[in-house]
């Protein structure tokens, strides 16, 4: 089997995000950038099924500008098996983005797609989700455990309250949460290796073309700052300060 | 223009996130309807009918969609969108699991987590861990929109609107639950609570955070939450984990002890009302965003908290 683990190139998630002072954006120059948290969780789950047998081909897929080569380079060095980078300098919407990797599952038949359950620069949480419900290949979003058995996988899942287990038909899409595992650090032999798999440098027009986006950024503002308040002496002097002042016991 | 709100419900409590996505959507429309999606949702319905505002309730009932696996939630959704301009979905983890799919077979771009409407095309999201507020003017004929409930005010009770059975759907063919493990807890949910107490790593083990957290608590009436440290160090489950890739909370009061108070931490919170740190490093972060703090290890001060509240009659 094969699985195919897209990956994107974020913000570093140890970076504090600073809004342009025109409003339009996010200031990404001069920025660390490093693989989205989550998709490093689905990489590392990727290859961990791979170690146990259950998979023979790990394909790492990014979408963005050419310095995402990185992104997929790291996925490499972790044990991803080759790459594909759709190289845009667009910043495609999540619809745009489940239809090129609809269109790539298509044309690489993986017998699972593992992917994080969101990126935190857009913090959607959709293109998993639409990439089944284009692909009509069922879903199990949140993973906190993937078993695979045959042709079917079990998907332990994180959800408000506590747990839900389901079993998918594969073909299937997982998104990762953060409690799945912990992402190996790439080892230095294996960084070696790795800049020698093959990353295909591909175009959007390659998988079906991308489409103009639906929706428009009018402005990107910080948001409302809380200030400081008062630091109290003790305990009974807290209480009633939230009791008299705060107005909240 | 017609908008449909999908009801956040366990087949048994309709949640106040259904009432405040009532709230988010009569922005939009006065034409508001509720879809109740589940298995034996008739007690649901008729709570879901009361609600101010509420034009229409449908119903639709399945073994799938009593589980709110998502294939079937959108199977049913996506066809009712033909009478609909928007759909409203709380952003729980049911809805952020389905939502995008109806999106994606309506060919529209799915709106997530949206905090303000602007107008009936713009609204406003947080992005990059709540560091940042996007305002975001979508140009589909149809809207699929999650809503961060916590930042809408509940619409009241008092309506009577008529409730209505609509097909289910063709379910999830390729799915199959197995299993829940829901924690039961007498304490209120997490997201819904008037009181948050939150503990964070310097609890330094599981047996420490139920001994000082959960007492302070149940004393409060409050509902249990932690940082991402504690729960990562495995003193807390996943399910009481408060920040950007946790739960949301804007209780009326907030009290974090021992939290430092990380950005990802602040996410999660920081539109609490009011928000209490107790923390002994007076330099935590946690203090920035804190109206009260008191510089001080939680070892002595939430023994003393507790005596506080006692004599103060609580």
């Amino acid at each position: 089997m094969k699985i195919l683990v897209p990956v994107k190139r974020v913000i570093d998630y140890n970076v504090k995000a600073r809004v342009k002072s025109d409003q339009t954006g996010v200031d990404l120059a001069n920025v660390k950038m490093s693989m989205n948290p989550f998709c490093e969780i689905a990489v590392e789950e990727a290859i961990r099924i791979k170690e146990k047998g259950g998979a023979e081909e790990i394909v790492a897929v990014s979408i963005g500008p050419i310095q995402a080569q990185e992104t997929i380079r790291t996925a490499l060095a972790m044990g991803a098996d080759r790459g594909i980078l759709i190289q845009t300098d667009a910043d495609p919407e999540p619809l745009e983005v489940a239809k090129l990797l609809k269109a790539v599952a298509l044309a690489e038949q993986p017998g699972l797609i593992l992917m994080g359950k969101q990126a935190i620069d857009g913090d959607n949480n959709a293109v998993g989700q639409m990439l089944s419900a284009l692909l009509d290949w069922p879903q199990a979003t949140f993973a906190s455990k993937v078993e695979l058995a045959g042709s079917t996988v079990k998907v332990t899942r994180e959800v408000d309250g506590g747990l839900q287990t389901l079993e998918l038909d594969l073909p299937a899409v997982v998104t990762a949460d953060l409690r799945l595992n912990e992402p190996r650090y790439a080892s230095l032999p294996n960084i070696m290796k790795a800049k020698k798999k093959t990353i295909d440098i591909k175009t959007a027009d390659d998988f079906g073309g991308l489409a103009a986006g639906h929706l428009k950024v009018a402005k990107v503002t910080e948001p409302p700052k809380r200030v400081a308040g008062v630091k109290v002496e003790n305990a009974a002097e807290l209480v009633a300060k939230l009791k008299t002042e705060a107005g909240v016991l | 223009m017609a908008v449909l709100v999908v009801a956040d419900h366990d087949n048994v409590a309709l949640k106040d996130n259904t009432n405040k996505t009532v709230t988010a959507a009569l922005a939009l429309s006065s034409d508001v309807d509720v879809l109740v999606a589940g298995q034996g949702v008739a007690g649901v319905a008729a709570l879901a009918a009361k609600i101010t505002g509420v034009r229409k309730v449908l119903t639709a009932e399945s073994d799938a969609l009593g589980k709110q696996i998502a294939e079937a939630m959108s199977a049913c959704l996506t066809p009712l969108m033909a009478n609909y301009d928007a759909v409203l979905v709380p952003a729980t983890s049911a809805g952020k699991n389905f939502a995008p799919r109806i999106a994606a077979l309506l060919d529209v771009a799915p709106i997530s987590e949206i905090i303000q409407v602007v107008d009936p095309n713009t609204f406003v999201r947080p992005i990059y861990a709540g560091n940042a507020l996007e305002t975001v003017q979508s140009s589909d004929a149809k809207k699929v929109i999650t809503v961060r409930a916590t930042a809408f005010k509940a619409a009241e009770e008092g309506g009577s609107a008529t409730i209505e059975a609509v097909d289910p759907g063709a379910g999830a063919p390729k799915t199959r639950f197995v299993a829940d493990e829901i924690v039961k807890s007498d304490r209120p949910e997490l997201a819904a609570a008037k009181i948050v107490v939150s503990g964070g790593r310097a609890m330094g083990s599981a047996e420490e955070f139920h001994r000082v957290i959960e007492p302070l608590a149940d004393k409060l009436g409050a509902a249990v939450g932690a940082s991402r440290a504690a729960v990562d160090a495995g003193y807390a489950p996943n399910d009481y984990q408060v920040g950007q890739t946790g739960k949301v909370v804007a209780p009326q009061l907030y009290i974090a002890i021992g939290i430092s108070g990380a950005i990802q931490h602040l996410a999660g919170m920081k539109d609490s009302k009011v928000i209490v740190a107790i923390n002994k490093d007076a330099d935590a972060p946690i203090f920035q965003v804190a109206d009260y703090g008191l510089v001080a290890d939680y070892k002595g001060a939430v023994p003393e908290l507790m005596d506080a509240l006692t004599a103060a009659g609580l």
